[in-house]
């Protein structure tokens, strides 16, 4: 390939989707036709990602598990991304569309920062975001649905803010936390209890560490810590210092302190901790 | 006046390397450099926003002297390369080779087949990793490559430049020392350069993968001023504003206003 040069009327900007549809037309997928419509077969599908706020940023998390229909596919995918340095993204729904958005959706917010000389903004990063998944409407409607969670620092207010997306890439700003995916409703209902304003780092991560904990319990599609492996859960903070994933052993620690504590409560539940 | 029918190819090419160099000689220098833990582009611009030197990808970096608009172009041409490269493919397979051999295909055709040619000389520096040493491809406003591993000079008079930094130069030495060395090699023995006169950046292995930062105005502070302190005060700092040639409204960002002193 050549020097990628534009003519100015045709000169993709900073954009580098833009710039890719330049280079190779048929990239986005057809919208499905009378020809083509038809059942998918069955893909890997990633279940719960939650994101809370806390005093610093926010604190993103994701099991591992990934399921093919009633088959467990893959037990040590990874949901939780770094977006850039100020932002993270974790998916649910369809695997290998959402690893692909999110591998462009990374390569999008980098380019437009080295083009330009500037990061966007949060907004901006969550509204490009939201085009992504609008222009994936077409393989959501095939059945292949791709659901992201956003979160980062904001830079110009100095917080956390958490973004959720539908379907038609329409995004909302969340107030605290949020999550998404099958298990997701009872992770949200975890956190909406145990939630404070300006929680600590560790309280913090030990909450969505409890909220992947009872959306195991209760969704079958999302995978619990797996001690057997030594498989756990992705934590990450995004923080003024930038996204930062929790090492391997500080995960396994929580957990594992959780699971103490469930086994001497009698194993049952109960919000305690 | 008229035209003349046949203007010998020697003659043509004369006029147009002529062309170049005299648009690139009004510009300021830039030297870049490997030290200990990466390599070091310094250039000589007031600008606080239009830059010289930036990044392309984790490890290569890209910096111009000449004619800004042209230089930029091909600045966001690399990116868009690199990108678009390692998104298809692998981030591993970007490579620095690849790009300064499209660059210099691009100029040469350039400077053969249309009117002017580009009045620019850039730079693509490669970080080294995993035994790999780092590597600067210069290539000139003709196309013509050169690939160094151990310092470059673009920009006007870069011969009694390349003799000052090849007289200073140290195998592995620290940031520090070869960032002082290259200011006054750019300086020369008469006047001084101040912070707020460059743009300094450095691909280092310490930085992760974006191996690419600036730095700041206080850090350059610092820096320089461990070494100024010791040495002889020999010469005399001239003002800011007397420093450089005089510049031209065309070339690059010379003489811009958004100068911090």
């Amino acid at each position: 390939m050549g020097l990628p040069l534009f003519p100015p009327g045709e000169d993709p900007g900073p954009s580098f989707a833009a710039l890719i549809r330049l280079s190779d037309p048929n990239r986005p997928v057809p919208a499905p036709t009378d020809a083509n419509r038809g059942t998918v077969p069955a893909v890997a599908h990633g279940t719960t990602v939650v994101a809370l706020r806390f005093a610093d940023g926010v604190v993103m998390a994701g099991d591992r598990r990934a399921t093919e229909g009633n088959i467990i596919a893959h037990r040590a995918m990874e949901k939780v991304f770094p977006a850039d340095r100020h932002s993270a993204v974790a998916i649910a729904g369809a695997a290998g569309p959402a690893v692909e958005m999110v591998k462009l959706f990374q390569t999008q917010l980098e380019h437009y920062e080295k083009v330009e000389g500037v990061a966007l903004s949060l907004e901006g990063k969550a509204n490009q975001l939201g085009q992504m998944v609008r222009e994936h409407l077409p393989m959501a409607m095939q059945g292949l649905v791709v659901v992201p969670l956003f979160c980062g620092f904001d830079l110009r207010t100095g917080e956390g803010r958490i973004f959720t997306y539908d379907v038609t890439g329409g995004h909302f700003e969340e107030a605290d936390y949020a999550a998404t995916g099958s298990g997701g409703r009872d992770a949200r209902t975890t956190i909406k209890l145990g939630w404070q304003a300006e929680l600590g780092r560790d309280d913090s991560i030990e909450l969505a560490v409890r909220a992947l904990y009872e959306a195991a319990d209760e969704d079958s599609a999302t995978g619990g810590p797996d001690l057997v492996r030594g498989i756990f859960p992705v934590v990450a903070t995004v923080t003024a210092a930038g996204y930062q994933r929790l090492e391997e052993d500080e995960v396994a620690q929580s957990f594992t302190a959780l699971v103490q504590r469930r086994s001497l409560g009698g194993g049952v539940g109960g919000g305690g901790s | 006046m008229t035209m003349p029918f046949y203007v010998a190819p020697e003659q043509v090419m004369k006029d147009r390397a002529e062309y170049a160099q005299k648009g690139i000689a009004r510009g300021r220098s830039l030297v870049a450099c490997v030290y200990a833990d990466g390599i070091l582009v310094v250039a000589e611009n007031p600008s606080r926003s239009l830059h010289k030197v930036s990044e392309i990808y984790d490890r290569i970096a890209f910096a111009g002297v000449g004619k800004y608009n042209e230089f930029d172009q091909l600045r966001v041409a690399g990116v868009r390369h690199a990108d678009t490269k390692g998104f298809a493919f692998s981030r591993e397979d970007v490579d620095a080779r690849s790009l300064a051999n499209l660059y210099a295909q691009f100029l040469g055709q350039v400077f053969t087949h249309e009117m002017k040619p580009l009045e620019v000389e850039i730079l693509v520096a490669e970080l080294g990793v995993d035994g790999k040493s780092d590597q600067l491809y210069h290539i000139a406003y003709e196309g013509t490559i050169t690939d160094e591993d151990r310092f470059a000079v673009l920009g006007g008079e870069t011969e009694t430049i390349s003799d000052r930094v090849a007289e200073a130069y140290q195998d592995d030495w620290a940031l520090d020392a070869a960032l002082r060395a290259t200011v006054a090699a750019l300086a020369g023995p008469d006047r001084t350069l101040e912070p707020g006169d460059l743009e300094v950046a450095v691909l280092a292995r310490a930085h992760g993968r974006r191996a690419f930062r600036r730095l700041a105005h206080d850090e350059l502070a610092e820096l320089l001023g461990g070494g100024r302190k010791s040495s002889p005060r020999g010469s005399r700092a001239a003002g800011p504003g007397t420093a450089g040639p005089a510049s031209s409204g065309t070339t690059d960002s010379d003489g811009g206003p958004l100068r911090s002193e």
